[in-house]
């Protein structure tokens, strides 16, 4: 049967010349790195080549990436591991910022903070899912230590102003250290204390350069899965000067803040995989999805009626297109394709295994019952205009069939 | 899955002598169930279901299982029942088949109703 896969925000393919780059680390050179014998040597210039790729891609200094197991661990680590770090040092009440949009691997970690007595604030996104700048900076305050923004949205591919956002968290701190120094040595008081911005950049590093000093980003979290490299594997960049406390306590490995021996053949595919993602590449892959996905989603609206895309084009990754099928619960949509051979995903009720509309969809303003019909199709660099023929061939009339069976279309 | 490939009993019948419709469309799973009864037993039944793939699954078994049963046999069939025809369901879906259940249960009532007025 046919397979086609536009599932590329759940994981993508692992590329060729990443997997060559990987081979040797499994049997051959197989040491561990932190051995001083030639075998932990020789497995550790394999980790040396992919920490220098990655500070080159993030444009940051090698001793500010932490390789972990993916962007999950990433994002607990760059919010638990902080705030650990800070109550350490002493500070009281602290107050974090992040959107309500984000995924639960940064909302999580900050409910189970909000039960342990930090404040947290979520910022409103605008209807086409962009993070409200406006309400950011109102939520900004005095004890303000963490703000969390992710960088692309996975359900619908909003683009978030992350700059923007990292330039207004600059000013506030360098105002308040201004505010700080007129003051007279005795009025003085403690320092004023930094905010900090962490970005999880899951979703975008395949499209948008990272470079994390032009984007003003303390931290940022990314996994090698989302990006043609392997699963399992992912880093957090941590700007030297952050307060960060490991969570897991074992070996001292990366600098003492993420213990456990160090997954060489994962990291060097990491390495690889930002190897390719140079600002040529991305300009010409980002094109070529573009165009892809614009004839879908163009497709789409014109074969099938009664359709809403929550993909704002203007505003979203050049892969994303979501799309609510008013009267079809997603889900059936997704196993009449998938039937097809074609691979999509739903961020609705059932799929996610648990019984909720989408998060972000009801934070974008959409009604339960529509939020309930919807599907994502996320586009790779090995998707052809074929394929999207063939989708735009199938797809009709499974919508039609769903649509007659529901009681309350139409009627 | 062959229950949802290949939906048994689906679209909507003219002049039935029973109708249930359970579910809210906010919640993502609604199901009506059309009943053409005669001495007492479901002689047709026919389902309209907007749902997940399992919900429509669960809509054609429960359909399947309940044809030619009377009154009291269907009233007296519950999820396990559907759950078991159809081979088991995820733990998440269960749900769905007790929609089925209560959907079939609401058309039957609407015919007692109907009867004893």
């Amino acid at each position: 049967m046919r397979k086609v896969y536009f599932d590329h925000s759940a994981t993508t393919p692992v590329d060729k010349k990443v997997l060559e780059a990987m081979m040797p680390y499994f049997s051959d050179t197989y040491g561990n790195a932190t051995s001083i014998h030639s075998f932990g040597l020789d497995a550790a210039k394999g980790l040396d080549i992919a920490r220098t790729q990655m500070a080159k891609f993030l444009n940051c200094s090698e001793t500010e990436v932490i390789f972990t197991s993916g962007a999950t661990e990433s994002d607990n680590l760059a919010i638990k591991g902080f705030i650990k770090a800070i109550k350490k040092q002493g500070i009281k009440n602290p107050h974090v910022i992040t959107s309500i949009v984000e995924h639960d691997a940064v909302l999580e970690p900050f409910m189970e903070l909000e039960a342990e007595g930090v404040e947290v604030d979520h910022v409103k996104v605008l209807p086409n899912g962009v993070v409200d700048v406006e309400d950011f900076k109102k939520k900004l305050k005095d004890n303000t230590v963490l703000v969390s923004i992710m960088h692309v949205n996975s359900e619908v591919g909003a683009v978030m102003p992350i700059r923007e956002i990292g330039k207004t968290i600059k000013k506030h701190n360098e105002s308040r250290e201004r505010e700080w120094k007129k003051l007279s040595v005795k009025e003085r008081g403690e320092r004023p204390q930094k905010a900090y911005f962490h970005v999880d950049a899951t979703q975008g590093v395949n499209f948008f350069k990272q470079d994390v000093k032009w984007n003003y980003v303390d931290m940022l979290s990314m996994s090698g899965h989302k990006i043609y490299g392997p699963k399992g594997v992912g880093a957090l960049y941590c700007q030297k000067d952050v307060p960060m406390e490991s969570l897991q306590r074992g070996g001292h490995q990366e600098w003492n803040k993420r213990s456990g021996t160090i997954n060489v053949t994962g990291i060097v595919g990491l390495g690889a995989a930002v190897e390719q993602l140079d600002e040529k590449t991305l300009e010409k892959d980002n094109k070529k999805i573009a165009k892809l996905r614009d004839k879908l989603v163009d497709g789409v609206l014109e074969k099938i009626p009664d359709v809403v895309l929550n993909t704002d084009r203007e505003n979203a990754t050049p892969a994303h297109a979501h799309f609510s099928f008013k009267g079809c619960e997603g889900e059936a949509v997704l196993m009449s394709l998938d039937i097809e051979g074609i691979a999509v995903s739903t961020g609705s009720a059932c799929a996610s295994g648990s019984l909720k509309a989408s998060h972000v969809l009801i934070a974008m303003g959409i009604k339960k019952e529509i939020a309930h019909n919807s599907i994502r199709f996320s586009l790779g660099k090995h998707n052809t205009e074929e394929e999207i023929e063939y989708l735009l061939e199938k797809l009709p009339p499974i919508i039609e069939k769903i649509r007659k069976m529901n009681p309350i279309y139409n009627t | 899955m062959e229950h949802f490939r290949n939906p048994r009993n689906q679209g909507s019948m003219d002049n039935p002598d029973a109708v249930g419709q359970e579910g809210n469309p906010t919640c993502g799973d609604v199901m009506k169930i059309y009943l053409r009864i005669k001495d007492n037993r479901i002689e047709d039944i026919k389902f309209e279901t907007l749902g997940c793939a399992a919900a429509i699954a669960v809509s054609s078994a429960a359909t399947e299982l309940a044809k030619g049963k009377t009154l009291e046999e269907a009233l007296a069939m519950n999820k396990d029942d559907i759950v078991n025809d159809l081979g088991g369901l995820p733990a998440p879906k269960i749900h769905c088949s007790m929609l089925g259940v209560d959907a079939l249960h609401s058309a039957i009532k609407d015919y007692q109703n109907k009867k004893s007025l």
